[in-house]
């Protein structure tokens, strides 16, 4: 942290400073050197904050009219939906949040993905945002189980089943997973108390995500280091705040939309019938966030490899640090890489779709292609590319490929603005 | 703005893949207008009322509500009858309370605060009494079915007699949009089978249209106000959006960066 070293004016704050330095924190917090080039794609960080205190908040009143068990789960859903005083919007605000946190999540790290955001010094930031992102899945997951409908109970019986896969003790696991011999009670139970626990680990780990992202700083567009606070850089306030609170407020826009006009375009249908373990539902399907694992799950043909090819698909981004040899951060620099980025985003679409198809025929081999890209895309593609690809030339900074060309009247301006 | 549009690009993807999804059974739904959609979507208080006449002549007999209660037909956005109304309605069931001081179970009239009252005891009686298949509670049906209300019009509407070949058990029937095309209800609906009171002719289009309105109040009862409020969260945030817009500009004129 290059910050100049920060005293607080007035004499109770430099008391208080002294014994737990919170101002010198918010200090750092509103000058934190930002580089000015960020474009909105930047924007989604601080959207996702966003997007978890608000599944926290809605989280918690919903908890409070909720009851955990199987014979009432269902019910007490439908009371909330329509005796509790405005438990309709909080409940579709929770329900579709997640979709609008996944949304958010997926634009956040194929950002990170196109400008090479989790190359060196930033591996850790990555990392914990791998974690972060298992750790949503798991409490996505789990909350769809809440409202104990078909789709609930199915899902939950096929995703806690994957484990029978492990060898040896993999019945052994499910039983002590369900706790009992099938999807019941006690699994409810057992899930609310974890999606009720997940969000503020994830809280806790989005904290060390910012911590560990305020050492080296944002990346930027051009991916180049840059030196902070310097020419290149605004503080964080008001410049970023205010940024990031604009393309908030659009973001909100899309999910008001969704919240109020069409709340449950994004869920299921049967996950309105009541959980019942004697009728399956033609298709079990995920919530459309998961579906292009789900889709590398049904790929393959054993059970026990499905399970390991998901779950290195979500592993292997970990590793991607170093997987990706070449030095150059942004795909900006990479005609190569720009165009395989853009088709392992296609891949990833094509992914979520054959997920939500039916596994068989067409699909199935779209599926099995997919997701032979999408290894490939990681092991092979991206270790060669970075022996291989002619970059293009970097610039020293930021403001270089502005003041370079043609006299700009923003520039101008700023000189201008700077003798004022 | 151009990412703005890049980002609501790919949510229009993700809904496109959904849709496809749920539209994997390829039929086409008859179509009418509803009045509860669009972005002011209000319901028909008569086609309530009416559908509400519907359920009870008709389909309550098997199917339960048991979500609803009897004060709900008298709230607002609902079907709204008048207070005295609901509580005559509400009177005209039955309802097993108790036990009472002697611990005895006994039956009184209904209230305001009574759920609908059930037409069998339990899901085992309902399925004894319907050769096997229960009868769903239609509380929140539209929303549990892919084609939602006009999956259910049509389903209302779809009887027909079965292509030749089309092997039919007994106490099995021919629809049109069922899915597998067999049924265990009957065809419920015919031309004049309830009179309603404003002398709207009861025909069976009309009669499926009203009583699937009424099963979509049942389960999205505060609809009305959702799109009440859904307008004026979305104009406030548009108006906040274009100030913030304008102010960010102001700040980042300061910095030659275009934002």
């Amino acid at each position: 942290m290059s910050d100049h070293e920060y005293t607080p004016k007035s004499k109770v704050g430099k008391w208080f400073n002294d014994r737990l330095p919170l101002l010198t924190l918010a200090n750092h917090l509103t000058d934190y050197p930002t580089p000015k080039n960020l474009n909105y794609w930047w924007t989604f960080g601080g959207i996702l904050t966003f997007c978890l205190i608000t599944q926290i908040v809605t989280g918690l009143v919903l908890a409070m009219h909720y009851i955990a068990h199987a014979d009432m789960a269902f019910d007490s859903v439908e009371h909330i939906m329509r005796d509790v005083n405005y438990g309709w919007l909080i409940r579709y605000i929770h329900a579709n949040g997640a979709s609008m946190f996944f949304l958010a999540v997926y634009i956040h790290i194929f950002r990170s993905l196109f400008y090479g955001s989790y190359k060196s010094p930033r591996e850790i930031i990555w990392i914990i945002g791998i974690i972060i992102y298992l750790l949503m899945m798991a409490a996505a997951f789990m909350g769809y189980v809440l409202p104990w409908g078909q789709m609930s109970f199915w899902g939950a019986t096929v995703i806690t089943n994957l484990f029978s896969a492990i060898p040896l003790v993999g019945e052994g696991i499910v039983t002590w997973l369900w706790g009992g011999y099938s999807v019941d009670n006690p699994t409810l139970t057992r899930f609310f108390t974890l999606h009720y626990l997940i969000p503020f680990l994830i809280l806790g780990l989005v904290v060390l995500h910012i911590w560990a992202l305020h050492v080296p700083g944002n990346n930027n567009p051009v991916g180049i280091d840059i030196k902070k606070p310097s020419k290149d850089t605004v503080p964080f306030h008001p410049y970023i705040v205010i940024k990031d609170g604009f393309a908030l407020l659009m973001f909100m826009i899309v999910f008001a939309f969704f919240v109020f006009y069409t709340p449950n375009i994004l869920g299921h249908a049967d996950n309105y019938i009541e959980a019942d373990p004697l009728v399956t539902p033609a298709h079990i399907v995920p919530e459309w966030y998961l579906l292009p694992f789900y889709a590398i799950l049904r790929s393959v043909p054993d059970k026990l490899l499905g399970v390991i090819a998901m779950l290195s698909a979500i592993l292997i981004l970990a590793a991607l640090p170093w997987l990706d040899t070449s030095k150059i951060r942004s795909a900006v620099f990479r005609p190569l890489y720009r165009q395989f980025y853009w088709i392992l985003v296609a891949d990833v679409l094509i992914l979520g779709y054959v997920g939500a198809m039916p596994a068989e025929g067409l699909y199935l081999l779209i599926a099995r292609v997919a997701t032979a890209y999408y290894f490939l895309h990681f092991l092979v593609v991206l270790p060669i590319l970075g022996f291989k690809e002619k970059t293009l030339p970097i610039p020293l900074s930021i403001t270089e490929p502005i003041l370079g060309g043609s006299p700009n009247l923003a520039t101008v301006k700023n000189k201008e603005s700077l003798n004022k | 703005m151009k990412n703005f549009f890049r980002i609501l690009f790919l949510v229009i993807i993700i809904i496109g893949f959904q849709h496809q999804t749920n539209a994997a059974e390829k039929i086409e739904y008859l179509k009418t207008d509803w009045s509860f959609k669009g972005l002011f979507g209000k319901f028909d208080r008569a086609a309530l009322q009416r559908g509400y006449q519907v359920y009870t002549e008709v389909c309550a007999s098997c199917h339960s509500m048991k979500y609803l209660s009897y004060r709900n037909l008298a709230e607002k956005g609902g079907p709204e009858f008048s207070e005295e109304q609901a509580k005559a309605i509400a009177a005209s069931f039955e309802v097993k309370d108790g036990p009472n001081a002697d611990g005895e179970m006994f039956i009184r009239p209904g209230k305001l605060s009574d759920k609908f009252v059930m037409p069998y005891e339990n899901v085992k009686a309902a399925q004894a009494a319907n050769g096997g298949a229960y009868p769903p509670d239609m509380s929140v049906l539209v929303k549990a079915r892919g084609g939602g209300v006009d999956y259910i019009y049509s389903l209302l509407q779809g009887y027909e007699d079965p292509p030749a070949g089309f092997n039919l058990d007994d106490g099995v029937y021919y629809n049109k949009y069922m899915y597998g095309n067999k049924i265990k209800m009957a065809n419920q609906l015919s031309d004049g089978l309830v009179e309603y009171s404003d002398r709207t002719i009861a025909s069976v289009e009309q009669m499926s249209k009203d009583v699937t309105t009424f099963l979509m109040w049942a389960a999205e009862p505060h609809l009305e106000a959702r799109h009440q409020m859904g307008f004026k969260a979305i104009v406030y945030l548009i108006i906040l959006t274009t100030l913030v817009y304008f102010s960010m500009k102001r700040i980042w004129s300061r910095v030659e960066t275009e934002v």
